[in-house]
């Protein structure tokens, strides 16, 4: 059990983790890229994500919860050394989460105020994100290269969010949208693949350990598929893109699935490169582990609500299935 | 200031600002469900237009609750390791099951309960009303759980500077908190009917004279008036829970300097710490030992007996007498109101002024209590187990002080925009109500019971 119990909270907050990226990933993603929509489009933009959002950030307050309820002794590390980040992410998800509801609420001539603030929160928390990850990934280094990296990954999240972003639209809207969501995911593939290979050639080289575990024999063989699968998903996703730019078809989901495989892809990568470390080569998820009595408890829990949890979001999502209709509360 | 004050200054800032919003929401939830079971078993459609209007309103508090939120949980570890560090493995599974019940549960429901009322069936959509009341109360419990075990801990025992929980049972029930869930979710209760009331209040003064407007004013003055002394009695055994638990809080409260058998009740005095005595005192004689003992000459703890231990003690000193004061005030007008309003009758228009007035004195009520709760808990952040100078973490004053003054505009900002837009959207329904007439709903139940 004290083996196994922080390996069980290890990977539950690697889940929790990744639905957050992917879930509030499509929503901060449609943030980012609402001041290219007009108007009516912004509206629908907006209404795309509108019934959702609120549970997407839930998924970062489990993952950030089981940080602090499982690993306490990382918890107060990582977010100490991330303090400006984090409270910059805040801020902007402070901005982009009230200006959802102010921007239908306020008087009509602040409502572009509002929309500046979604885009601007949004914007920002996804920037800060990706800083963070560039920050944790170098072990809170404290170099101009390992900013410059933080820099570069900042961005690269940003992307990478701009795509789902706008694959989700692809599948949520229709006409003259549509057709520009398509043109948004194409460039967004672009650098979201950028900042992918960045991380997967600095990953190895800022520690030896990383390096060892990709490149030793035979294990490698098995890893290389990740790159290989992930630059194929990347081909695939841009086919399919210029396809719809084309002409629009039913197919018009796969987009979507590309970029969450590409996530998924990408993600496992890192995760397979921190096991078993919480903060690289300096505390593993035994050494940060809570007392065992208390995973027990909280793992009940999770294996009651959790399921529940993971239904009543699939019947969320099926009640607002298919084309985005205008929100309304009647 | 250093690093500890601005820690607490910002922790105390995020945290006032957040509570502000639960504690219309666990409230308003509560009043939803009932709009919404009337409507359903009346047919009646102010009802419906009362939960449209009243729907808006909560989202847009919720929004805020939640931001706010995804705050705090952050905070925990940015500006308190230390609290993780030492007693991660009580709070831990408390702020765990608080996520996975009832985080998912309102904000999952809140979607359907928002924006579905045409794409479920009205059966599903009054499940997701409850469901998102559920979740907000289920929220409540475990974070008062939680922070009653701050204040009285139980159910574990110290292992090299870490708490190890021996029962759940007396964690999660430890002694203070059955009285401050009692005591909080009266208070969302009195926050949540006074909104109600000021906002209808304010849109009748606006003209409004649709029967939605009419009913909720209502049932919120009677809310009120039925939750008001129910109040003031827990409050008062909360407070001789707090005296056998923690007497140097009541003794601060108190502003009792030395140990005193028939101590006075301090309706006003100006605590002097320097010298450890009050100046401009006005006292009713044997007052405190009266309600504290049941005994006019009981013998009541004084802050000296706790030198060095205590609360700094004019906060907890004036927040106390601030919210009892506003208590008395809520007592007093809804009991008015609820006279004035019997039988049927409208709101005369200084009543409806007095409500306007009084539209968000729950928060200053439930803040102030809070303040009396929280700062009385120091110089201890879990009472007899850890300090809170022995949580702070590494970060400097400098970039905690750059982010507070960030978070405080950004607050500040939109606490105006909100008290704006409730205002707004209540002026905006009055300009398009409907009305005054009993409209039918196609109700299946209604429509049974007419045939």
């Amino acid at each position: 059990m004290d083996f196994w119990l922080p390996v069980v909270f290890a990977g539950l907050m690697a889940l929790a983790m990744l639905i957050y990226v992917v879930l509030d990933g499509y929503d901060l993603g449609v943030g980012v890229l609402l001041n290219g929509g007009d108007d009516k489009e912004k509206d629908m933009m907006i209404a795309s994500i509108g019934p959702f959002w609120d549970a997407n950030e839930t998924w970062l307050v489990l993952g950030i919860g089981i940080l602090l309820i499982a690993f306490p002794m990382a918890h107060g590390t990582i977010l100490s050394s991330l303090y400006l980040e984090v409270a910059v992410m805040l801020v902007g998800l402070t901005l982009r989460g009230v200006a959802f509801d102010f921007r239908v609420k306020a008087r009509e001539p602040h409502k572009p105020l509002w929309n500046a603030a979604f885009f601007g929160g949004s914007l920002l928390a996804s920037l800060a994100q990706g800083f963070m990850l560039g920050h944790y990934i170098t072990s809170f280094e404290d170099s101009f290269g390992a900013y410059a990296f933080s820099a570069l990954i900042s961005l690269s999240v940003v992307a990478g969010y701009a795509l789902l972003g706008a694959t989700w639209l692809i599948m949520k809207s229709e006409h003259e949208l549509q057709k520009k969501a398509v043109r948004w995911a194409q460039g967004a593939l672009w650098l979201t693949a950028v900042g992918i290979a960045a991380v997967s050639i600095a990953t190895p080289l800022i520690s030896t350990r990383v390096f060892d575990k990709w490149f030793a024999f035979p294990q490698f063989l098995l890893l290389s598929q990740i790159p290989a699968v992930s630059i194929a998903l990347i081909l695939a996703c841009h086919f399919r893109l210029r396809k719809l730019a084309n002409n629009i078809d039913h197919r018009e989901w796969q987009p979507f699935a590309f970029a969450v495989s590409i996530f998924l892809l990408a993600f496992a990568g890192l995760a397979y490169s921190l096991f078993p470390y919480l903060i690289i080569d300096e505390i593993t998820i035994w050494e940060a582990a809570s007392a065992t009595s208390s995973l027990q408890f909280i793992l009940w829990g999770v294996l009651i609500t959790l399921p529940a949890i993971l239904g009543y979001t699939v019947f969320a999502y099926r009640v607002f299935w298919g084309k985005t209709r205008e929100l309304s509360y009647d | 200031m250093d690093a500890l004050a601005l820690a607490r200054v910002q922790f105390a800032a995020n945290i006032t600002f957040h509570i502000l919003f639960p504690a219309i929401t666990m409230g308003l939830a509560w009043l939803l469900v009932y709009f919404k079971t009337k409507q359903d078993r009346t047919g009646e459609a102010h009802w419906r237009e009362a939960y449209r209007f009243w729907v808006k309103v909560f989202a847009l508090s919720f929004a805020l609750g939640v931001v706010s939120g995804i705050t705090m949980s952050f905070q925990f570890g940015t500006n308190w390791p230390g609290f993780m560090e030492t007693v991660g493995n009580v709070a831990g599974p408390l702020l765990g099951y608080e996520v996975l019940t009832a985080f998912f549960l309102e904000a999952t429901f809140l979607g359907v309960m928002l924006f579905g009322r045409k794409r479920v069936s009205n059966r599903v959509h009054t499940l997701a009303t409850w469901m998102v009341a559920i979740g907000t109360s289920m929220s409540a419990f475990w974070i008062l759980s939680l922070n009653s075990w701050m204040q009285t801990p139980a159910g574990f025992e110290m292992r090299d500077g870490q708490a190890f929980v021996l029962s759940w049972t007396e964690v999660i029930f430890n002694p203070s908190m059955p009285y401050r869930v009692t005591h909080m979710m009266l208070a969302t209760g009195l926050t949540a009917a006074f909104v109600v009331a000021g906002l209808s209040a304010f849109r009748q003064l606006r003209g409004d004279t649709t029967e939605a407007n009419r009913v909720a004013l209502r049932v919120a003055v009677w809310l009120a008036a039925f939750l008001a002394p129910i109040q003031i009695v827990a409050g008062d055994l909360h407070g001789l829970n707090t005296l056998e638990h923690q007497p140097a809080k009541v003794a601060a409260m108190e502003g009792l300097w030395e140990d005193t058998e028939g101590a006075d009740l301090l309706l006003f005095a100006w605590p002097d710490e320097a010298n450890r005595e009050n100046s401009f005192e006005i006292a009713i004689p044997k007052g405190a030992s009266l309600i504290l003992t049941h005994d006019l000459n009981g013998l009541v703890q004084g802050l000296n007996s706790f030198e060095g231990e205590h609360p700094k003690v004019a906060p907890v000193f004036f927040g106390f007498r601030i919210m009892i004061g506003v208590g008395l005030l809520m007592l007093l007008v809804s009991w008015t109101g609820a006279w004035v309003m019997r039988k049927g009758r409208d709101a005369p228009t200084w009543l409806a002024r007095v409500l306007v007035g009084m539209t968000f004195s729950g928060w200053v009520a439930t803040v102030s209590g809070w303040y009396v709760s929280e700062i009385g808990r120091q110089p201890w952040l879990v009472q007899g187990v850890l300090k809170t100078v022995d949580a702070l973490g590494p970060v400097a004053a400098g970039p905690i002080a750059a982010s507070l003054t960030t978070y405080v505009l950004l607050y500040l900002g939109l606490l105006a925009a909100y008290i704006s837009v409730v205002f707004y959207l209540a002026s905006q329904a009055t300009a398009g109500h409907i009305p005054r007439e009993r409209e039918r709903l196609d109700n299946p139940l209604q429509q049974r019971a007419g045939a």
